[in-house]
């Protein structure tokens, strides 16, 4: 990748993780684990590979994005902030009475949320319905559906997944988040869903892994999956859980908790700290 | 009336849709494996582009209908009632309710006229699961003319709807040159002023042979059928409460959390007068043919007759 956009990426997803953190402490609830780790994910798809327009958020040959792990809302809201959406302050009333960021995305209230989610499994197959729109009206926009990998659990998932490659929906790309941990401890000690790719793979799915917090590999991998065609794609990020904050990374306790202000504190200063000596160099 | 043809308001949402076809471009219907007995196939064989089986996955179905909609394709869903308002009932609700995205619902099966499949598929909870969902319209047509109507009204309808249909064919009664169907209208079919009885779905029509024999016996019975459960239509309820003084209500589905309580609601709220429930009282129904099972399960015409002589 181009090492002046790696830097502005690299720049943005670090504001989008402060967006995160300034969210979830000002709600004192909500997912900042998962959040952080899909930071650099929605970071490159809102600012490189998806044809949106913040000021025409409903265009309709725009690319769609279904957060089917819809409890990272943060990350989703911070970079849709970052684009231009909505101000940046409606981040600080996340999950408030009257407020437009509800705790998971709601596509009535707030512009470039293309679909409401929260309930796990559920949004994978909307993205499928919006992605056999296109096929059916010829319409060229692309799909991308972002999962947890805890949410592979959810048999609804493999519902979808045999419906899209049953359906050859090459214009959808699902991205598993997986971080490796859910709310009651290590994906593989719950309730195993690996290996994930063998899976999709078996599915009918073309699978691609990759590095979720590494722009070159992210790059890579969104450059393989355009070229593919007649089968959807199934990307499995490796991902760190809370990645940026250093106490929150790889930490299961951080998958549903808010910062108390002397974490809130602590996080923004290794966000600003990290900010500074990328807008330094 | 003995002579009248027979329908199942399944075989009349096939043909609405394939009707449908032709003038909406943007439309897609959707099943679950069961095209040939939702009828849906009638559609799939004039118009295959537009068809998509979504296979034995009706969870999965109404969030692939969900987001063809947020496209603006008009999208129907259709399965069994069990299966689209039972099994899918949280994608409906979280998929399509929440976002009040204007899916259309098509549940054929309803009720224990299923039949020889037995309890398993006799969905008599539908109704009061629908009716839970903020901003859910909820239709149970009682003929052929009315379901024809209704699936062409929900089209248009913006907004998500949840249609009612049945596999037994049942009477025609309805004249489909001067029927007209409005969305939350009730309908008066026969005035009275000694007792209402309110019907909906395949019960319209048990209800009207009973007003007739019982006109026969001296009383004179109104009849309303409630086509549409949600919204309700009030003004007719409480109307009929305040000038028959009693009410009995009749619908193919359990007492709890149907037409009976949705009725109740408004009476004991506006004008409160006697609401007697006839449906299925809170049991599981079981295999057998459907005719015996509606005798069985008091939905039938005898039931009503000595109902409402039992409530004056």
């Amino acid at each position: 990748m181009d090492e002046i956009l790696k830097k502005q990426l690299s720049i943005t997803a670090c504001k989008v993780r402060m967006g995160i953190i300034e969210g979830v402490y000002n709600a004192k609830s909500g997912h900042p684990g998962g959040s952080l780790s899909i930071a650099d994910l929605l970071t490159y798809l809102y600012s490189v590979k998806m044809n949106v327009d913040p000021k025409n958020p409903k265009m309709p040959e725009r690319d769609r994005l279904v957060l089917s792990k819809g409890h990272c809302a943060p990350a989703l809201y911070s970079i849709l902030a970052e684009r231009g959406f909505f101000p940046k302050e409606e981040l600080k009333s996340l999950r408030h009475i009257g407020a437009m960021l509800q705790g998971h995305p709601d596509m009535k209230g707030t512009p470039g949320v293309d679909m409401s989610t929260g309930s796990l499994g559920q949004g994978i197959s909307a993205a499928c319905g919006i992605a056999l729109s296109a096929k059916l009206s010829n319409d060229a926009y692309k799909v991308y559906a972002v999962l947890g990998d805890g949410e592979t659990e959810e048999g609804q998932v493999w519902e979808a997944a045999m419906f899209a490659a049953h359906n050859k929906l090459d214009n959808l790309v699902a991205i598993v988040d997986f971080n490796g941990l859910q709310i009651d401890g290590a994906v593989t000690d719950v309730c195993s869903p690996v290996p994930l790719p063998e899976k999709f793979s078996a599915f009918g799915w073309h699978v691609i892994t990759m590095d979720a917090h590494d722009f070159d590999d992210i790059e890579r991998a969104f450059n393989e999956a355009e070229k593919i065609s007649g089968q959807p794609v199934a990307i499995i990020q490796k991902s760190t859980k809370g990645k940026g904050v250093s106490f929150m990374e790889n930490q299961v306790s951080w998958h549903g908790s808010a910062p108390n202000e002397e974490q809130y504190n602590q996080a923004m200063s290794e966000l600003k700290a990290k900010l500074s000596e990328l807008e330094g160099n | 009336m003995a002579d009248m043809v027979k329908i199942a308001t399944r075989e009349s949402y096939g043909n609405a849709l394939a009707e449908l076809g032709e003038k909406l471009d943007n439309l897609v219907v959707l099943d679950a494996d069961l095209a040939a007995a939702t009828k849906t196939g009638i559609f799939k064989k004039k118009f295959p582009e537009k068809f998509i089986d979504c296979g034995i996955a009706e969870g999965n179905m109404m969030g692939i209908a969900a987001g063809l909609a947020t496209t603006g394709k008009t999208v129907f869903a259709s399965s069994f009632a069990m299966f689209a308002a039972g099994r899918a009932f949280e994608q409906v609700r979280n998929s399509i309710g929440y976002p009040h995205i204007p899916v259309k619902i098509g549940a054929t099966h309803a009720g224990i006229s299923v039949g020889e499949d037995g309890a398993t598929h006799q969905c008599n909870e539908d109704i009061a699961l629908m009716r839970t969902i903020p901003g859910m319209t909820i239709i149970n047509p009682a003929d052929d003319v009315e379901a024809k109507a209704a699936v062409f009204a929900a089209a248009e309808f913006n907004g998500p709807v949840y249609m009612r249909f049945g596999r037994l064919a049942t009477p025609v009664f309805n004249n489909p040159d001067t029927y007209k169907f409005e969305i939350g209208k009730g309908v008066l079919l026969k005035d009275g002023t000694d007792i209402t009885i309110i019907a909906t779905g395949l019960m319209v029509y048990e209800s009207l042979l009973a007003a007739e024999e019982l006109a026969k016996q001296g009383i004179n019975a109104r009849v309303i059928n409630i086509h549409t459960i949600k919204p309700i239509d009030k003004d007719i309820i409480i109307k009929a409460a305040k000038e028959t003084k009693k009410i009995v209500t009749v619908e193919e589905h359990s007492i709890i959390g149907g037409l009976g309580s949705a009725v109740a609601e408004v009476v004991t709220e506006s004008c409160p007068v006697p609401v007697i429930r006839i449906g299925v009282n809170d049991k599981f129904g079981h295999s057998g043919p459907a005719k015996d099972l509606l005798k069985e399960f008091g939905l039938c015409s005898e039931n009503i007759i000595n109902t409402v002589k039992s409530a004056l």
